[in-house]
């Protein structure tokens, strides 16, 4: 590879090696240390599988503005609807209606739904092994092949992707769903 | 040649025309007693480099200064390309500009430096009528820190964190700020992640009367938001925190009408985690809007295109690529003052594109948008034909980076390079200050760029080139450079070698994983005394690398202080004395 240099600032340059030796050395060069960049391409082209080999630094998106985007990934549901489910509570006229999305955790959900409705409401935790206070309410959800099913078995993620409705029931109407 | 010289005072009241710092810098070249009485009455002082002068040799030349910027860590820091620990604290400055300034400095900026706790609680001491703290994208303090501001600025106006990384060790920090009326202006902690404590915020609100740019955090929730803005209907710019809640009407309307009674309102930002229901409540402002960030907000069309529409006013854009090419048609057709248009990417390492969002957008803006002059848009597919028809329809373009997700990406519909594309934006926008180049581009585009980018200050280049041909056309053909940045280009010594002498022109040139020598960086230390020539490597100490082995990162900066002694193991600057 010869490369001409049109420039006569080049004809004074400095270089390492000899006088009229050419740009072979250069080849050497990048061939003694690859970068861990240069692997990751390397690698790219040589597999087959789709899978990207993630270069450091690229795309050049600062990290808080990723974080940002991975968070919103995981939601399955389309953006714009949100996820809002019915909630119906025994005794109570009216339904509200809930978006799932924004709780990170059971306890918060439950303690949404507890000011909703102005009631404390049971919900099972496997940690705990019981309901959680001395409520007559336990918390349920209709699932996506229509059963009843006690929320707080699953891990979140899982129950919010597969509750269509919740149910703040009674708890001697909860007995049949067993663990009380 | 005998010259009468005007009188002192005069002279200093002919200099306090002048405002920028080129102007001064010219000053202060005419003759001596120019020279001497330019840098006594300069009060104004910005540090693009840190490391390019000391604090003692600024100190020295300008004796009463109100105003100091700093930038410390280069660009590429912002995309972790500089390992921790790298530098630029600001602590030694702060340390000499308490003993000599205590009683003139009022601002200080600062943008990638480390900062700590320390500095913090000596600037809230040491000056004492401060009244601007800037942190742009630094890092190394805590809310303590932020707290001694609060306390011990009677004076402070200005509050802006930034996007920086801070430590939050309490949430009471706001406390700290003076009962009674406070003097702020402008108040940004947008980037803090803990919880507010709401009554400080909002009784800090309520006495700051002057109070015209407040960006909350995302802990602030959307109800907390008609409440504070009741407080400020004064406020230029608003940004709010996560902009979500169970949609219920009363909430709606107290925040309609909230947002209608800021009659001033011209900018918003925040967004956070968008309730799509909610968005209607800042209709009654977007027709004064000029400038709007929903960079976080991930809503789609029609949603986006519904308040989009109303902003005929807005110059300036950041918005994911949930926009598509669609919702930029619609900003096209209804925004004609477009200035500045900035799409990210909502999936930056997905394999496939999750939107809609092509070159066809960014054309039809190009088209659209007359004063359209700067662009940041990233997406996955470019063509040169694009890029023709964008540097034909906006000549008037000065700020112009385009990047393509995958590198190397050619263009899609005729596989070829796209340097008839980029080459088509440098010969037509004579204006060009700033490019980044991304997709599959061969030496010739950097023909182009030497031949034709002559006000050209900034590059960044990244997986392009071929040879050394190309970074040597940059730098023996761009008159105006001053930073360049490269990463993954085989790039390699000649280049280098040959244009030593440009690096002194310019601020800095930041090379990684490119084919540049140990040895070429010895040879380029001696040759070029005034340069520091850092060379950083984690993959082990410098010293065990043999002459002919490429540094994994080279970072090269002009200076009058020598090389500097703060630097971490896997820094090395060569030494011009280094025998070899």
């Amino acid at each position: 590879m010869t490369t001409i240099y049109e420039n006569n600032d080049l004809a004074t340059e400095l270089r390492l090696g000899l006088p009229g030796t050419t740009d072979e050395s250069k080849t050497e060069l990048s061939n003694n240390k690859r970068s861990s960049s240069d692997l990751n391409h390397h690698d790219q082209q040589d597999s087959s599988s789709t899978s990207k080999v993630q270069i450091v630094g690229w795309p050049p998106v600062r990290s808080y503005r990723k974080n940002i985007v991975i968070q919103t990934k995981n939601s399955n549901c389309d953006i714009s609807q949100g996820m809002y489910v019915k909630v119906s509570m025994d005794g109570a006229p009216y339904l509200r209606k809930i978006d799932l999305r924004f709780y990170k955790s059971y306890q918060e959900l439950l303690k949404a739904l507890e000011n909703m409705f102005k009631h404390p409401i049971g919900i099972y935790l496997e940690k705990e092994g019981n309901t959680t206070c001395g409520s007559n309410y336990v918390l349920t959800y209709e699932d996506k092949d229509g059963d009843w099913m006690l929320v707080g078995d699953v891990p979140l993620d899982m129950f919010i992707n597969s509750c269509k409705r919740l149910r703040i029931m009674k708890g001697c109407e909860a007995k049949g769903l067993g663990c009380i | 040649m005998a010259s009468a010289s005007l009188p002192e005072q005069v002279l200093k009241h002919l200099f306090s025309f002048l405002t920028s710092d080129k102007d001064r810098n010219c000053v202060s070249l005419v003759c001596k007693l120019w020279y001497e009485v330019e840098r006594r009455c300069r009060r104004s002082v910005f540090i693009g480099n840190c490391y390019a002068v000391t604090p003692d040799i600024m100190i020295r030349r300008f004796p009463q200064l109100t105003s100091l910027t700093l930038k410390g860590k280069p660009h590429f820091a912002d995309f972790n390309l500089v390992p921790d620990g790298w530098g630029a604290y600001v602590d030694p400055w702060i340390a000499a500009m308490s003993q000599s300034y205590p009683f003139c400095l009022e601002e200080i900026r600062l943008k990638r430096m480390v900062v700590t706790d320390e500095s913090l609680e000596l600037i809230s001491t040491s000056f004492h009528n401060f009244k601007v703290l800037i942190l742009l994208s630094c890092e190394g303090f805590t809310t303590d820190g932020l707290a001694a501001i609060a306390a011990n600025c009677r004076n402070l106006r200005e509050l802006d964190l930034g996007e920086s990384e801070v430590e939050d060790l309490s949430s009471d920090w706001l406390s700290h700020f003076p009962d009674g009326c406070t003097s702020l202006v402008s108040l940004n902690i947008s980037c803090l992640g803990s919880e507010i404590n709401f009554s400080d915020l909002e009784r800090l609100i309520t006495c700051s009367p002057n109070l015209k740019t407040l960006r909350l955090s995302q802990a602030v929730p959307l109800e907390k938001l008609p409440d504070l803005l009741c407080r400020a209907p004064q406020l230029v710019e608003f940004g709010t925190g996560a902009y979500s809640s169970e949609v219920q009407s009363d909430v709606f309307s107290n925040l309609e009408e909230a947002f209608s009674g800021c009659k001033k309102l011209e900018g918003l930002s925040g967004f956070w985690d968008v309730t799509p229901a909610y968005l209607p409540a800042v209709y009654p402002v977007c027709s004064r809007l000029t400038s709007l960030n929903l960079s976080y907000a991930t809503i789609q069309n029609p949603d986006l295109n519904k308040l989009i529409s109303r902003c005929h006013n807005l110059q300036r854009l950041w918005v994911l690529d949930y926009i598509e090419d669609t919702g930029l048609q619609a900003l096209a057709a209804s925004c004609k003052d477009l200035q500045e248009l900035r799409v990210f990417p909502s999936d930056p390492f997905g394999p496939e594109p999750n939107v809609s969002l092509t070159e066809q957008g960014l054309v039809a803006v190009s088209d659209g948008c007359p004063k359209l002059q700067t662009v940041l848009y990233f997406c996955r597919q470019m063509t040169n034909a694009a890029l023709v028809t964008i540097a034909r329809n906006r000549p008037n373009m000065i700020c112009f980076r385009l990047c393509i997700l995958e590198p190397r990406s050619p263009d899609y519909l005729t596989l070829e390079p796209l340097d008839a594309g980029f080459g088509a934006i440098v010969e037509q926008c004579k204006e060009l200050r700033r490019l980044s180049l991304s997709g599959l581009l061969t030496d010739r585009i950097f023909e182009y760029i030497g031949a034709h980018a002559k006000k050209l200050e900034m590059l960044s280049v990244a997986f392009v080139g071929d040879s050394d041909l190309g970074l040597h056309h940059v730098l023996s053909g761009c008159e105006s450079l001053r930073k360049l940045e490269i990463r993954d280009c085989p790039f390699g010594d000649k280049a280098l070698l040959a244009n030593a002498a440009k690096l002194e022109t310019m601020r800095s040139l930041w090379m990684s994983s490119c084919s540049v020598s140990f040895g070429a960086c010895e040879l380029l230390s001696q040759k070029m005394p005034r340069l520091n020539i850092e060379v950083i490597d984690e993959n082990g100490p410098p010293d065990t690398q043999s002459e002919s082995c490429p540094v994994e990162k080279l970072y090269i900066y002009r200076t009058v202080a020598g090389p500097r002694f703060d630097m971490p193991g896997f820094v090395r600057i060569m030494n011009q004395d280094a025998a070899h």
